[in-house]
């Protein structure tokens, strides 16, 4: 039990991995203020390529959304920070990491968006061009709004995956949570800094999947 | 050399996509083996617990959201990481393979948990006690009436999480398993070529884009009334 | 309301009218000129193309082939602004179609607001007067679901008729509605007419026509088979078909 308190919950090894697990801490919250704009970004373009546009165009983005959901986000990333270099293109970590969670992030919230386009009566785009409204003034004010609503819960879910996701981003030596926490424990030979870092994932985290659970459930009460 | 020859020779190297292919094959095959233990022991345990939880024992309902909370807070990648680097330091030593195992099993079976139970909960009560009024025990009620009316609404969101959730067995390269993405990283290493790689996302897309089309062929099949 | 003297050529206009889904043909050639302040009646067994008709009159429906000129405006012209066009056309929907996530006032000022350019004080109290004209002024922060069918199409009566448009398209306004609830809406479009509201009306309610209309259009398999002032149609048709129709909405 001593020896379990040592290396899973040391708290002086806490008290001196505290400063670069803290900059860790900040480093995930601003990777995701960066990934989730920009895979929703990319989520609504290829949304609204799938509902509208030519056959040809809805074909291309479910062929596209269904390419980048195969691929692990691991492999895409690895590919674009280690693999793009031998042709000459050096995105950089950062740049790797926000190509990736654009295309893979992107293509997931693509997916909810679409079922929610989809869910809303056609009646609704019809009466909204009739008043006038162009094709994108209606999209904007009368379908997203309804489209956004109905598949709420499954927006906030894979917001929450793409939180989880930005951990990845360790494997390409961004300093985030996790990578900071490797670093501490490589430096103290002890477990307690990643086990410090689950805790701050699971505190930052915890009330996003109360708030999932809870809409998730009213969504299938509802049905 | 062009800018296309030079694309090629990096990206689509057939002799170096050659002499690196049975690395690649043997890693499909321990991805396929990781997923298919994954899928197994993920649901079967998430199906145990929403089947526990339905015996309404109010501390160990508590213990069982708490979980399922806890592993659907943390990303998969901590937790492979903490039992891969961690358990060695209480002197219990893991390999990669089953440090992936296990974190992707908890992390599918908490979610497998909340699917079942959402669906077990989804069935109108009359149900429950119209069973029960012809007899009919609590388990024979829940097997027999209950589970096969929520297992249909599970599907599309269980089929969905389960294709996620294994597609995270590429994690397990970070913790030196030699699955897809492992294999062709040290392709790479070995030729200075990134070709292996290449060769890696057409073997993930080779296992997934088929899973990917079931997945929606399931979603509009068993699509839910909204 | 418009003093001026009628316009030359009427305020619909379509001739011609084809429209094809794939290898099935809807309108055949449907000719349809409405003049200004009148009523007309489009009646019909269903299939018989009416509603498609109406729907191409504000081109929610590509028609195949043919012309309609609305108030002067040539519609099928491509370099028509049809957004433009389109305010002047207002169009009620058999299923209401109401923005569900906004109050009454707000479906009604979304229009005033993005295609007029009016200000919100100024299209909240266009959208307010609206409202009170079809009997909801009491009710104008309540979402759709709040309201009653008849509520809800009344409120969608309002939001095309603050646009002030030319000519209103009704198509099926109240087969959706509970028997109780058809009255209030039909009083509505009393209303609107006796103010020298233009109207296209596709319908069953075949004693408002009578009461209303000024003429009736009697269209099966895609053609206009018949038409002529209510009291000849339903009193003396001429056309076999149409007999047929009759004797059998008679019947209910």
């Amino acid at each position: 039990m001593e020896n379990f308190v040592f290396a899973f919950l040391n708290a002086d090894i806490v008290r001196e991995a505290w400063p670069i697990l803290w900059q860790g801490f900040l480093y995930t919250l601003a990777l995701s203020a960066i990934t989730v704009p920009l895979g929703l970004a990319g989520g609504v373009l290829l949304a609204l390529l799938a509902t509208s546009g030519p056959r040809a165009v809805r074909l291309a983005a479910a062929g596209w959304t269904d390419l980048f959901r195969a691929i692990p986000p691991l492999v895409l990333l690895v590919f674009l920070y280690a693999g793009l270099p031998f042709a000459g293109i050096d995105t950089g970590a950062w740049g790797a990491v926000a190509i990736g969670f654009f295309l893979n992030t992107g293509a997931y919230y693509g997916e909810v968006l679409r079922a929610g386009i989809e869910s809303v009566p056609r009646g609704q785009m019809e009466a909204a061009r009739s008043t006038g409204l162009s094709r994108g003034q209606a999209l904007a004010h009368v379908v997203l709004p309804q489209a956004v609503r109905n598949v709420l819960p499954d927006l906030v879910s894979n917001t929450l995956e793409v939180v989880k996701l930005t951990s990845i981003a360790s494997v390409v030596a961004l300093p985030e949570l996790l990578f900071q926490a490797r670093q501490a424990q490589n430096a103290t030979y002890n477990a307690t800094p990643i086990v410090a870092a689950a805790v701050a994932y699971f505190l930052l985290l915890w009330p996003l999947v109360r708030v999932i659970s809870r809409l998730e459930n009213k969504a299938l009460a509802g049905r | 050399m062009g800018g296309l020859d030079n694309f090629l020779f990096s990206f689509f190297n057939l002799k170096v996509m050659a002499t690196y292919l049975p690395q690649i094959a043997q890693g499909l095959g321990l991805t396929v083996l990781l997923a298919l233990l994954i899928v197994v022991s993920g649901l079967a345990l998430g199906l145990l617990l929403a089947l526990l939880r339905s015996l309404a024992i109010r501390p160990l309902n508590w213990l069982i959201i708490f979980t399922v909370d806890l592993f659907r807070a943390l990303p998969p990648l901590v937790i492979i990481v903490l039992l891969f680097f961690g358990l060695p330091a209480a002197g219990l030593s893991i390999s990669g393979f089953a440090a992936t195992w296990l974190s992707l099993t908890l992390v599918l079976a908490a979610f497998a948990e909340e699917i079942f139970w959402a669906g077990i909960t989804a069935v109108p009560k009359g149900q429950w006690e119209a069973a029960r009024s012809t007899g009919l025990g609590f388990a024979q009620t829940l097997g027999h009436v209950v589970l096969p009316q929520a297992l249909r609404i599970t599907i599309p969101p269980l089929t969905n999480r389960t294709i996620a959730i294994t597609k995270g067995t590429a994690l397990a390269s970070v913790v030196g398993v030699s699955e897809i993405l492992g294999a062709a990283q040290s392709a790479m290493s070995f030729s200075a070529n990134p070709s292996p790689l290449t060769l890696g996302a057409i073997a993930y897309l080779i296992l997934f884009i088929p899973v990917v089309a079931l997945g929606r062929w399931i979603e509009t099949r068993f699509a839910w009334k909204r | 309301m418009s003093s001026s003297p009628p316009a030359p050529r009427p305020i619909v206009d379509a001739r011609g009218l084809w429209k094809r889904f794939g290898s099935l043909t809807v309108l055949k050639g449907v000719d349809l000129a409405v003049a200004e302040r009148e009523l007309v009646f489009i009646i019909g067994p269903s299939g018989s193309g009416k509603s498609t008709l109406l729907r191409c009159l504000n081109r929610l429906e590509e028609p195949s082939d043919g012309s309609i000129h609305i108030d002067g405006i040539e519609l099928l012209n491509p370099r028509t602004d049809i957004n433009a066009a389109r305010r002047r056309i207002g169009m009620v929907f058999q299923s209401f179609n109401l923005y569900p996530h906004m109050t009454a006032r707000q479906n009604v000022m979304l229009a005033l607001r993005r295609v007029l350019g009016k200000s919100r004080a100024e299209a909240a109290e266009l959208a307010g007067r609206a409202l009170e004209r079809v009997g909801l002024g009491e009710r104008t922060d309540h979402y759709p679901a709040q309201l009653s069918g008849g509520q809800q199409q009344r409120v969608a009566i309002a939001r095309a008729i603050a646009l002030e448009p030319r000519v209103m398209l009704f198509d099926e306004p109240t087969s959706a509605l509970d028997p109780e609830l058809v009255g209030g809406v039909l009083a509505v479009m009393r209303e609107l007419r006796e103010s020298g509201m233009t109207m296209v009306v596709v319908s069953h309610e075949m004693a408002f026509a009578r009461a209303a209309a000024d003429r009736v259009v009697f269209m099966a398999d895609g053609q206009k088979l018949e038409e002529g002032p209510p009291a000849q149609i339903f009193g003396d048709p001429q056309h076999e078909r149409t007999r047929a129709f009759i004797r059998q909405i008679d019947r209910h």
